[in-house]
């Protein structure tokens, strides 16, 4: 079974996600900050893979982005740094989350394949639009087993809600408000209330909420209307400054998670 | 029988394989309000008439069709100049962006977010948001606010709050990424009037549409002056590619007509600053439309160069994509050197400093072989002012 599924059939609450970006602070620190992020108890991960123009992203995360392509990350070479992880003792759920261009010119097919070969269970490709999907993408998602993520945001109107929904599989990515990644910090009133009007339409998949999260308390906040949420730009900033990668690392995952 | 080819868009948003709406979610509802209502909102007789009444007599249209005869005697053709340099605020941008502050308007809109590249798009779009009395706020690159001062002092003047984009090249392709983040951002108070044929459907599109009044305009004028409407060849130049696609509109299923589009190719298509899109591009996605795009083995866009801002851009509008595929246009790389050749020429011949985007589209005509009896109408898509300084340095 795929493993997002699997965690979310056992553990339907208090789940993190952690995003970092590929090939930084440093090209080869990628597979040492999952491994830190597994052990330090981050229930899902998920691995940016940086782009030149990334417009749904805010300062910075668009900085870890430039700072990963001029160390000369690429996705050819994630997919080498992935090579053996799973045998290796990495258990984690492993989204990766990127731009649809450089998919494309991978190939989607091949892409899915490598997801599949080194174990990589999801996708997020927030400029990949629904209805191109499901015409054109769907069946090779399907045939290498990658659930894609959809996201839903304050402004998506309840009928698109249902249709994301009954096209997701895993779970929904509930963007707290209307921004880039990074642009605004904490949940008011008017987020909490829509986290609760979605609640309220009993969909089939979980809902992890993103933007906006950035330590213990607005964790437990987000996590009090959904599966858990997703953390990014508050973990870049601390990976940007930290010399123990590995130590700041876990005790970030535990910071957040209250432990 | 093979269909006849179809160059307009279609109902999904393409143009052929390029097109479409590869946005995040975020910026669906505003898009999808926008795609769902623009085709209603240009067809409404109150909308039409604002328009046209602002085209006439804001902007200054018609512009005029004007045979350059020295030019013509040099290139022993005859060559038709369409003087869109002289529509108010200085080029073409401005049809545009009348037509989407009328479309912001009834949307409900009452801010303005633009990018420009040569600032002509920013200054246009500031304009009709001071006629308008909206707030405007217009992305630009970092090096081309240094390259375009006099239109940055323009946009202040007129109100509008200019912001440097400083990531990446610093040039358009950034100041883009950094309007559609504001927009992510504002997405309830905030429409977005891009500047060309480029983003993702309907914005291709709809600015095609309200540049179509270009083309439209060289049929009855073109009638009057030869009593034939269709020349042999239109010219234009293509960064984003709006002045093209006004220009091609009318003519796109006229096949005797030649559709020839110019891109800017820096210091040589193969010296590795350039921004000729569809020698050195394939296909791929930015800025919500899949198109031609400069771009890596990895899928990350290159960044461009070209001595003219307004063609300094590592993509193409999806239908000009389309029409490079289908072989309906014809593309011209233009060097540096060579557009400020033909501006030098035809400031001498014919008392018209064009603009550097304009003057790729002039360079053409040595490469064209026009026949003594054929008509070339060139797109003089904006005048040079903005230019000088960079013009100065070539001065003989």
């Amino acid at each position: 079974m795929n493993r997002i599924t699997a965690l979310f059939l056992e553990k339907k609450t208090q789940n993190l996600n952690i995003y970092f970006t590929a090939g930084f602070p440093k090209i080869n620190d990628t597979k040492l900050v999952l491994k830190s992020l597994q052990e330090g108890g981050a229930d899902l991960v998920e691995i940016g893979m940086p782009y030149s123009d990334p417009v749904a992203d805010g300062e910075t995360i668009q900085q870890a982005n430039q700072v990963a392509l001029d160390n000369g990350m690429t996705v050819k070479l994630l997919f080498e740094q992935l090579a053996g992880i799973r045998e290796e003792g990495i258990t984690v759920p492993i989204l990766l989350m990127g731009y649809v261009n450089p998919v494309l010119q991978f190939g989607v097919e091949a892409f899915c394949q490598k997801c599949q070969e080194v174990g990589v269970d999801g996708l997020i490709l927030p400029d990949m639009p629904a209805s191109v999907y499901e015409e054109e993408y769907k069946a090779i998602f399907d045939k290498y087993g990658i659930l894609n993520i959809f996201l839903i945001t304050p402004q998506t109107s309840e009928s698109r809600i249902r249709h994301i929904d009954e096209i997701s599989h895993g779970f929904i990515y509930m963007v707290s408000s209307a921004s880039t990644t990074g642009a605004k910090s904490g949940i008011s009133d008017v987020q909490e209330e829509y986290f609760e009007r979605v609640n309220a339409m009993n969909l089939t998949n979980p809902r992890l909420i993103g933007f906006g999260i950035s330590d213990n308390e607005t964790f437990k906040k987000a996590s009090s209307h959904s599966a858990g949420a997703i953390i990014g730009s508050a973990f870049i900033k601390m990976l940007s400054t930290s010399t123990d990668l590995d130590g700041d690392t876990k005790a970030f995952v535990k910071m957040v998670k209250g432990q | 029988m093979i269909a006849p080819e179809i160059y307009n868009v279609n109902e999904k948003g393409y143009y052929g394989q390029f097109g479409g709406a590869f946005i995040p979610e975020m910026l669906y509802p505003n898009v999808e309000e926008l795609r769902v209502s623009y085709l209603s909102i240009m067809a409404e007789p109150s909308f039409k008439e604002e328009f046209e009444a602002l085209l006439k007599d804001y902007v200054g249209r018609p512009t005029p069709l004007f045979l350059a005869k020295r030019l013509s005697e040099k290139y022993n053709t005859t060559i038709y100049l369409k003087r869109e340099d002289l529509c108010h605020t200085g080029a073409h941008k401005v049809n545009n962006t009348i037509g989407q502050i009328l479309m912001a308007k009834r949307l409900g809109k009452h801010k303005i977010v633009a990018e420009t590249g040569a600032g002509q798009h920013g200054v246009a779009t500031a304009t009709v948001c001071a006629l308008m009395g909206l707030e405007c706020i217009v992305y630009m690159g970092e090096i081309d606010i240094q390259r375009q001062a006099p239109n940055v002092a323009r946009m202040k003047m007129l109100g509008a709050k200019v912001v440097p984009a400083t990531s990446g090249s610093k040039t358009l392709k950034d100041a883009t990424n950094e309007a559609m983040r504001h927009w992510i951002n504002n997405p309830v108070d905030t429409h977005y009037i891009i500047g060309s044929v480029v983003g993702p459907h309907p914005y291709p599109d709809m600015v095609a549409r309200f540049q179509s009044v270009i083309s439209e305009e060289i049929k009855w004028q073109l009638k009057e002056k030869t009593g034939k409407t269709n020349p042999d060849y239109v010219i234009a130049c293509v960064g984003g590619g709006s002045n093209a696609a006004g220009a091609f509109y009318h003519f796109l299923h006229d096949e005797e007509t030649k559709l020839i589009a110019a891109e800017a190719a820096g210091h040589g298509i193969s010296s590795g600053l350039s921004a000729a899109t569809t020698f050195l591009g394939k296909p791929g996605v930015l800025h919500g439309s899949r198109s031609i795009l400069m771009q890596t083995e990895d899928g990350q866009v290159v960044e461009p160069h070209s001595i003219s801002a307004g063609l300094d851009y590592p993509g193409i509008g999806p239908m000009h994509a389309h029409l490079f595929e289908s072989k309906r246009a014809t593309f011209f790389d233009v060097t540096d050197d060579e557009a400020i050749e033909s501006a030098m020429e035809l400031s001498l011949l014919e008392g018209i400093i064009p603009a550097l985007e304009s003057s790729h589209a002039l360079a053409v005509l040595p490469k064209l072989g026009a026949k003594p009896d054929e008509v070339v109408v060139i797109n003089l898509s904006g005048r040079g002012d903005k230019d000088l300084e960079t013009y100065q340095k070539y001065i003989k």
